[in-house]
């Protein structure tokens, strides 16, 4: 099978001016992938579909990834030379830069052949944000084991796929609010809340059941011991 | 109502007939409305708490909507939340009649992350006992299928009977019968005593008669091909575009079985057939897995025939503290229920940064309501049985 860098090579000369570049694994599984921008991801995914070479006609797995925004530090020494005594080594100062990455959604796709029992070729699409820009095309029209995962990746994780038929929660029910994947997802303090009769309830059950009886305060007064008998005295 | 009361009404409904007899109007109330029936999630034919919203046309189904989620506890936050290691007896609850299937699949993916080796007689030991789950879980699913034809009873307790004797075996070697928890990250948890490899001897030599006494029983049974044959038919474009695997796809007449494809572990080794349908209807899926069965017998006997000595774990593997390089990884194998694959990815850190399953059932059903779509309400029982889902996979 040809290997990533061959493919995004094909597919620029397919498809000049789409952003595609190879994202490589650093581990020692070595399944490099590649990253597709958003403008030309479906004609893109059509093209590996139907490529008599490639032909994945499988799309395996579709997995959301959550890279909430972090704070990368970056150490540097500088050495500054001593201005009154240029001959004396440089003093080396260690710098240290603080950069912001903005966070990210991601969606994995693995692909397979199954006419030509290769794979797996991968690809990746990123939201420009975790807010209002979380959106990436829906690659269901191309593949429809696609349809229940990015539903999946559209609960657990907020990702919407632009031109999903039916796109909606699938694990979670309706009402819920928010995307529990999410790296920074707080469960709520009173997620196993039951509610307790009130309001009208309240009232029925009130007068369902008489009112238990008053307590009777108990004698306190304790009955007098008989006089003792008085000496000297007569019977 | 009085009899003069009758007597007006019936003069308004009525129309005089010519030959003189009275004929009352019809006021049909049947107006041909769709009809939408909530099947499940408490119902035994769905095996599990599945729901489908069903819309029916009279007894047809003109649309169906699966439901999802009532046994949904978020598996994959909580991978994110434990160690590597610590994840494995969360792995047993995904499909948890095939743990050890389940096991395999995940140690397969994290060997992958972090480039481990396996010993010669674990790679056996796993085909082993992943050919005793496929018996396992076919031998219940042709029991449940016939359970939802309507033979009540007397083929799952057959069935059930000898998922015992292999629950027996999974017992004695791991300490449980369903949540194994066996597989380890470079080898197996335990090595399997002489007397438990005659005990899987036995049962290899003897289940092909159970096999045969299953069949006679079943297959060429009127009822049931009345009931499944051209019921449910997929194609096999569809079914290759829905990522459908496993069984389900090989009975439309595909080839691609993970065990020949991936030759994972050393089943290039083993001589056996991958049989496949004609039809893809629910009897060409039930058909390929009694003869899986078959096939799964003969890999049994040639793996314990040339089970090696040796250890079971790799000595360098790491348990305690283990932390493989960053990087990401996905690892799948064929089983019983189709394509079961983990997608892992590491920062490097002692728990996976993102814990990803591939779960075969769930991704099978997407094509449930194309297959049903045209039959009665009778049928959509049979063919989700056909599809074989365990929620605890479908939810997770």
């Amino acid at each position: 099978m040809e290997s990533p860098e061959q493919i995004r090579d094909r597919l620029l000369a397919r498809f000049p001016g789409a952003e595609i570049s190879v994202v490589t694994n650093p581990g020692i599984a070595a399944q490099h992938s590649l990253l597709l921008g958003a403008a030309h991801a479906r004609a893109i995914a059509e093209f590996l579909r139907d490529d008599p070479t490639l032909k994945l006609d499988q799309c395996s797995n579709v997995t959301g990834i959550d890279w909430p925004e972090k704070e990368i530090v970056e150490t540097k020494n500088i050495s500054t030379p001593d201005p009154a005594n240029p001959a004396a080594p440089p003093k080396v100062v260690e710098q240290k830069t603080k950069r912001l990455q903005l966070g990210f959604l991601e969606v994995v796709y693995h692909l397979y052949s199954i006419t030509h029992r290769h794979g797996p070729v991968i690809f990746r699409l990123r939201t420009g944000n975790r807010t209002d820009q979380a959106t990436v095309p829906s690659l269901t029209p191309v593949w429809r084991s696609c349809e229940f995962q990015e539903r999946e990746a559209f609960d657990l994780f907020g990702i919407t796929f632009d031109g999903h038929p039916d796109l909606r929660r699938i694990l979670m029910w309706d009402e819920f609010k928010d995307h529990p994947m999410r790296r920074d997802y707080a469960e709520p303090d009173d997620y196993e809340w039951e509610p307790t009769p009130h309001g009208t309830v309240l009232e029925k059950t009130k007068a369902h059941y008489p009112p238990p009886p008053a307590l009777v305060a108990a004698p306190t007064v304790l009955p007098a011991a008989p006089a003792a008998p008085v000496k000297g005295a007569t019977p | 109502m009085s009899a003069s009361d009758h007597a007006a009404l019936s003069s308004q409904l009525s129309t005089p007939h010519v030959g003189g007899a009275n004929v009352r109007e019809v006021h049909d109330s049947f107006h041909g409305d769709l009809l939408e029936v909530s099947m499940g999630p408490h119902h035994p034919s769905t095996h599990g708490v599945f729901r489908m919203i069903v819309t029916l046309d009279g007894e047809t189904i003109v649309k169906l909507k699966p439901v999802f989620g009532y046994l949904h506890r978020n598996h994959e936050k909580l991978g994110e939340t434990v160690t590597y290691l610590g994840s494995m007896p969360y792995t047993d609850r995904l499909d948890y009649l095939s743990s050890m299937t389940n096991n395999w699949a995940y140690a397969l993916a994290v060997e992958k992350l972090a480039g481990q080796a396996v010993p010669e007689r674990a790679e056996y030991v796993r085909v082993i006992l992943a050919e005793l789950t496929r018996l396992l879980n076919h031998t219940c699913l042709a029991g449940f299928l016939m359970q939802d034809c309507g033979c009540s009873g007397t083929p799952l307790m057959y069935a059930f009977r000898e998922r015992e004797y292999i629950l027996d075996l999974f017992e004695s070697l791991s300490g449980s019968r369903m949540m194994c928890n066996y597989q380890r990250f470079g080898g197996c948890r335990v090595d399997p005593s002489a007397d438990w490899l005659t005990g899987a001897q036995k049962l290899a030599d003897r289940y092909g008669t159970f096999l045969d006494e299953f069949e006679t029983l079943l297959t060429g049974n009127e009822i049931i091909i009345a009931r499944t044959q051209g019921v449910g038919k997929l194609s096999p474009e569809l079914a290759i575009s829905a990522g459908v695997t496993g069984p389900m796809l090989r009975a439309t007449g595909v080839n691609y079985d993970l065990r020949k494809v991936d030759a994972y572990g050393v089943y290039p080794r083993f001589d056996f057939r991958v049989p496949l349908g004609d039809h893809g209807d629910v009897y060409d899926r039930y058909m390929i897995r009694v003869l899986e069965m078959r096939e799964s017998i003969k890999i049994l006997q040639q793996a314990l025939a040339g089970l090696p000595a040796g250890p079971i774990m790799d000595p360098k593997a790491k348990l305690r503290s283990f932390r493989p390089k960053a990087g990401e990884a996905y690892g799948r194998i064929e089983g019983p229920k189709g394509e079961i694959g983990f997608y892992l990815l590491s920062d490097g850190s002692p728990n996976p940064y993102r814990y990803r399953i591939r779960p075969p059932s769930f991704i099978n059903l997407t094509v449930l309501e194309d297959m049903c779509l045209g039959h009665t309400v009778a049928d959509a029982v049979i063919i989700l049985g056909s599809v074989d889902i365990v929620l605890g996979e479908v939810d997770r």
